[in-house]
């Protein structure tokens, strides 16, 4: 879990560094500060579950084992990227890998998790649609919708709010008359409980927890990471929505060092452990933007493709 | 093989029926489609014969069991999804817009959608400005979806099975006036042809494309015309989206003159898209301007006579016909 | 070690002001620290660096405004003291967030070039009937181009409004002098002989009286009317049966459609291939010509045979006929308020225009005046058989034809209006008939749609007078010691001195003002 997050955590920053040279384009939101969630949560998912994202979704695609250089590539804008260079930082999917994507319209993906979930019960599988949303998403209809839905029939659903306090730049409580979300969930009858989401074993425990729930087919259940982005919201902004003291506050807690110092307690031998870990993932990110950047560009001949499926697929 | 009155109601309850039994995947969830039996009794008595997992009545949340349908499809199932009429659909329109229509694009031709929508649609019914859009130009507008106007008792029935088989979203479009409409119809009604479009009469004189709700009334005004020597062909469009304007455009290249019928409101209309495509294609073949015959632009009244004014009807139909073969009109 | 360059903070950005530096030359620097502060379209950002190091030399100060990608500074390596300006070779110790990556911008990959979009099609012969739009019909109607004789450039050959506009061009007239509204008919058949082949350019000498729209255009109907309007199939099946679609008139719709068409290629067009075969050869000339006859061909020095034939017979005119001018003003209200209500009952395709008005007056005038309706020849005043009024027509590359309207006394207006569209129409067609280019008695030119308010024209010889008609002007006008603003017309005359005086003129023009007022029965 501690190579996990920081092989999240040197992506990102290296997709910063590309961005200020202008070789990533598009909109691009890090989720540095947030990898806890994504290597806590998808550490304890099967193969089997579906995942259903948001477009703060690098952490998430990495930590489910979507290839770096395909997702790097997609960066990009390449077709070996992992939507052919349709998608960007926003949309990665991974069929082979149920990672049905990021989604950009905020609370999108909640409606299309319940759907999966819906098709598990009905095909008497038991894998758990997994779904990844903000707290911004709490104040759209899609996601009272959903969640209503989903208890309604008891569907296989986990849902997973990333609460980092901010809806871009709109803190919770502007946001929500209401601010604890877990209470929003219990008013749709599900077991819903806050975690520390800058603690990866909190989070990896937690979840474990929810989709055994879940599983027994009981009902959706509902986890409240509490987490932080320790950057702007997308790339850069000015960040005057929150003072200095906040976030230096919330990097105290940050997830690798309180991780690592835990192991260090434990008597693990962090520190050589990590020096190998960052080079083997520097290593690793090398070797992702060079496959990027030597990645083929889609033929423009090839623009309308995959807006109907192509023979094959029928 | 035997024929039977039928109604619309019937052909597409019947297609229901057919395709639940044929494929256990598919399943039928909206807002009262199961004990309540279809706000327009479509699926009157399948709860019954089918149980209330694949007959599902959902909440009033357009944009969770449409989305819903979006993700089970995407897990195996094949959901037919009721909105129940075109003016709610609009609630979920996010979904179609955003996630139906886009998965598979923007996950480079992984992620596709084999969902069937299905919406009652238009006007005509005194049921006032907020129960009475014709928005099939709305989703028509789309890429990624096909959009289909079945307009006659075969295509009632025989759409929904090949819809089912398209691996992609499909929207059919249910008038609402058409459901008491009854008349023959085989008991094993043919599957359809879903890319194209269908001429319904033949003529030489004109040719007048519509669909949906208004192909009857093409019809009656073909009728009336053939009185006046004027011989009319209608096409029913029936495909909106790929539009199939090859059969339209061939139509035009033998009458040369064309009038376009459409329940929508005529500005950015769907009726603007057929008469751009006539303009563009067959220019040189054209012996009179493109008519349009749409809705006036206002929301739709509740008065009757208002209403009435408001719509196409047979004899504005016959009227446009009249003036693009020079009859006076 | 490398530079610190402005960085790209959003998608919309190419350039930044860097507006402080939060770290000194000479002070370290680790990656991911904040070093500067940067500010955007939008609003001010902190930026960080990506590598660790020594703020080296900052070549940017506050306030400047560069481009993403520009050099801000050098970070140089950790040890390194400040002024140093060399980066040192040696690699710092690996920063965890150091990758090998190219500090500045490589270059992107570059889309493949997008094919150059196919030249038009090289221009083929031009179809039978042409390909163009309705837009183009009408700008070559309003430039008086000839489109069966346009090279279409566009695709499949069909004629694009550039091609209209360099027909235009290429066909640029020089006005021709005032009054010029025939030829000497000797030189009638050189002079189709060298206009064969160039369409008709705007009628400069159609008799019209602008002000009201009413100039004829090479199409025969009155510019500000409506051009008669023919369906793009009706004009493809026109093309494919051979019909002159100018022959055809508009259908129930108001337009020309297939119906006309097919109606029109039933009907025996005998009458149009004879006069289209009918040479128009020249008359024998009533007065023995001065010099050697213009060659048929362009001369050595490029000379225009029919100009030069024009030049000829315009300098013997001055040289040898003694002219006398007149000139009065008609008020037109009356006849033009009779006009209108005339048009208010005809299909469009019959609507008249002033010219026509005015044709009918001068007609009646001169038959009630014969004495200047006829040719001065061996030294002699030999009267006109009936009153043959010529009708100027210029064509392209300089040069007029005066075709006659025959009889245009007996003729009533709208007769005349027919006869004077049919003329215009077969004059761009090259159709005109011998005896209609041989026998004016008397000629009108008309500058008004030119915008001129009076013509005082040039007698062609060996006729004795020429009527010349201004524009329709808006004049203050008394009637009855009250003043109204009316529509008023300069009508002149120019009359040969050897065959009458200034008193039979003035009774001329006094009788074209009464007849303009002596309204027919509709």
């Amino acid at each position: 879990m501690l190579a996990q997050m920081v092989r999240i955590r040197r992506f990102e920053e290296a997709c910063v560094q590309l961005y200020s040279q202008t070789r990533i384009r598009g909109f691009m939101h890090l989720c540095i500060g947030e990898e806890a969630v994504a290597a806590g949560v998808m550490g304890a998912l099967a193969e089997r579950d579906a995942v259903v994202s948001t477009y703060r979704e690098h952490g998430h695609a990495l930590a489910r084992g979507l290839p770096m250089p395909e997702v790097m590539a997609e960066m990009f804008g390449r077709a070996s990227g992992s939507s052919r260079g349709r998608g960007g930082s926003m949309h990665l999917f991974d069929t082979t890998r149920r990672f049905y994507g990021g989604n950009a319209i905020v609370a999108g993906g909640l409606p299309l998790a319940v759907g999966l979930g819906l098709a598990e019960r009905m095909q008497h599988r038991d894998g758990v649609a997994v779904c990844f949303f903000g707290d911004g998403a709490a104040a759209e209809g899609e996601f009272h919708e959903s969640l209503n839905l989903a208890a309604l029939w008891r569907l296989p659903v986990l849902f997973v709010c990333e609460n980092n306090l901010y809806a871009m730049g709109t803190s919770i409580e502007r946001e929500l008359a209401v601010p604890d979300l877990a209470l929003h969930a219990a008013a749709y009858g599900m077991p819903a409980w806050p975690v520390d989401g800058m603690d990866v074993e909190a989070v990896d425990q937690a979840t474990r927890r929810a989709l055994d729930d879940v599983r027994s087919g009981e009902a959706p259940v509902f986890l409240e990471m509490r987490t932080y982005r320790f950057r702007a919201h997308s790339m850069y902004d000015p960040e005057l929505y929150r003072d200095k003291a906040e976030v230096a506050h919330w990097r105290e807690r940050d997830p690798v060092e309180v991780f690592a110092a835990r192991l260090r307690g434990e008597g693990v031998a962090v520190d050589e452990e990590l020096t190998l870990v960052e080079s083997a993932v520097a290593a690793e990110i090398a070797e992702a933007v060079s496959f990027a950047e030597a990645a083929p560009l889609e033929p423009v001949e090839d623009l309308t493709r995959f807006v109907h499926s192509e023979e094959g697929q029928r | 093989m035997t024929v039977v009155e039928t109604t619309y109601r019937e052909a597409m309850r019947a297609a229901l029926r057919d395709a639940m039994t044929r494929d256990e995947r598919v399943f039928l969830m909206g807002e009262d489609v199961g004990r309540y039996g279809g706000c327009f009794a479509v699926s009157m008595g399948l709860l019954e014969e089918f149980g209330p997992e694949r007959i599902r009545d959902t909440p009033l949340s357009e944009s969770a069991f449409v989305g819903a349908g979006i993700g089970a499809a995407i897990g195996g199932m094949r959901p037919v999804v009721e909105v129940m009429t075109v003016n709610f659909s609009l609630l979920a329109l996010d979904q179609i817009l955003n996630n139906a229509a886009t998965l598979l694009h923007m996950s480079g031709g992984q992620v596709a959608v084999p969902l069937v929508i299905r919406m009652t649609t238009g006007a005509g019914r005194q049921l006032a400005a907020q129960h009475s859009h014709s928005l099939e130009a709305f989703y028509a507008h789309i890429p990624g979806l096909r959009v289909l106007a079945p307009a006659t008792l075969e295509d009632a029935r025989g759409m929904l099975w090949p819809a089912l088989l398209d691996p992609d979203p499909v929207i059919l479009f249910e008038h609402g006036s058409l459901y008491a409409v009854s008349g023959p119809l085989e008991d094993a009604a043919p599957e359809v042809d879903i890319t194209s479009a269908a001429i319904r009469r033949a003529g030489v004189d004109v040719t007048v494309v519509a669909w949906g709700g208004c192909l009857g009334k093409a019809l009656a005004a073909a009728e009336t015309l053939a009185a006046e020597g004027i011989s009319a062909e209608v096409v029913d469009l029936r495909v909106l989206r790929p539009l199939d304007s090859a059969t339209v455009l061939a139509s035009v290249r033998r009458t040369h003159r064309a009038v376009v019928v459409d329940e929508g409101w005529r500005s950015g209309s769907l009726s603007a898209e057929v008469a751009a495509r006539i303009a563009e294609e067959v220019f040189y073949d054209l012996d009179a301007p493109v008519e349009r015959v749409c809705s006036a632009e206002v929301p739709v009244p509740y008065a009757k006579h208002l209403e009435d004014a408001a719509l196409p009807q047979a004899e504005t139909v016959a009227a446009a016909c009249r003036r693009a073969v020079g009859a006076g009109g | 070690m490398g530079d610190f360059v402005m960085p790209s903070l959003g998608a919309d950005m190419d350039e930044g002001t860097l507006l402080e530096w939060l770290v000194r030359p000479g002070e370290p620097v680790s990656a991911g620290q904040v070093v500067a502060v940067v500010d955007t379209a939008k609003s001010a950002v902190e930026v960080e660096a990506f590598e660790s190091g020594v703020m080296g030399e900052q070549v940017v100060g506050p306030g400047t405004k560069v481009p993403v990608g520009a050099p801000l500074a050098r970070i140089l390596p950790a040890g390194a003291g400040a002024g140093v300006g060399a980066a040192a070779p040696e690699p710092a110790a690996p920063a965890p967030a150091a990758q090998p990556m190219a500090p500045v911008l490589a270059p992107r990959a570059e889309q493949p070039p997008r094919p150059a979009a196919a030249a038009s099609a090289a221009p083929g012969p031009p179809a039978a009937a042409p390909l163009a739009t309705p837009l183009v019909r009408h700008l070559a109607g309003e430039l008086g181009v000839d489109l069966t004789a346009v090279r279409g450039t566009g695709p499949r050959g069909r004629i694009l409004r550039e091609d209209v506009e360099r027909e235009a061009l290429a066909a640029h007239e020089v006005a021709a002098p005032a009054g010029l509204g025939g030829e000497l008919p000797a030189a009638a058949g050189r002079a189709r002989a060298a206009a064969t082949g160039i369409p008709v350019a705007v009628p400069a000498g159609v008799p019209a009286v602008t002000g009201i729209p009413a100039a004829v255009t090479a199409t025969g109907t009155a510019v500000g009317e409506r051009r008669a309007r023919v369906s793009p199939y009706a004009r493809r099946l026109a093309a494919e049966l051979g019909v002159a679609l100018g022959d055809l008139l508009p259908g129930p719709s108001g337009a020309v459609t297939a119906a006309e068409v097919r109606a029109g290629a039933q009907a025996p067009r005998a009458a149009a291939m004879t006069a289209a075969a009918a040479e128009v050869a020249p008359p024998a000339a009533p007065a023995a010509e001065e010099g050697p006859a213009p060659s048929a061909t362009p001369g050595a020095d490029g000379a225009d045979p029919m100009r030069q034939a024009i030049a000829r017979l315009m300098a013997r005119s001055n040289r040898e006929v003694p002219h006398y001018y007149l000139e009065t003003t008609i008020e037109l209200s009356e006849p033009l308020a009779w006009m209108h209500a005339r048009n208010r009952e005809l299909d469009v395709a019959r609507r008249i225009v002033p010219a026509a008005l005015v044709l009918r007056a001068v007609a009646q005038a001169a038959a009630k005046h014969p004495e200047l309706n006829g040719f001065w020849v061996e030294d002699a005043f030999r009267p006109g058989e009936g009153v043959h009024l010529g009708v100027a027509i210029s064509l392209r590359g300089g040069g007029i034809v005066a075709p006659a309207i025959h009889h245009a006394d007996r003729l009533s207006t709208v007769e005349l209006m027919g006869r004077l569209r049919d003329l215009v129409e077969r004059a761009r067609a090259r159709r005109l008939r011998r005896t209609e280019l041989a026998d004016p008695t008397i000629t009108v030119t008309n500058l008004g749609e030119q915008g001129v308010d009076l013509v005082h024209g040039v007698i062609h010889p060996p006729q004795v007078a020429l009527v010349g008609v201004g524009r329709v002007l808006e004049r203050p006008w008394a009637v009855d010691g009250m003043l109204g603003v009316r529509p008023v017309v300069r009508v002149t005359l120019a009359a040969d001195h050897r065959a009458t005086d200034g008193f039979v003129g003035s009774r001329f023009l006094t009788e074209v003002d009464r007849q303009l007022h002596t309204l027919e029965e509709p």
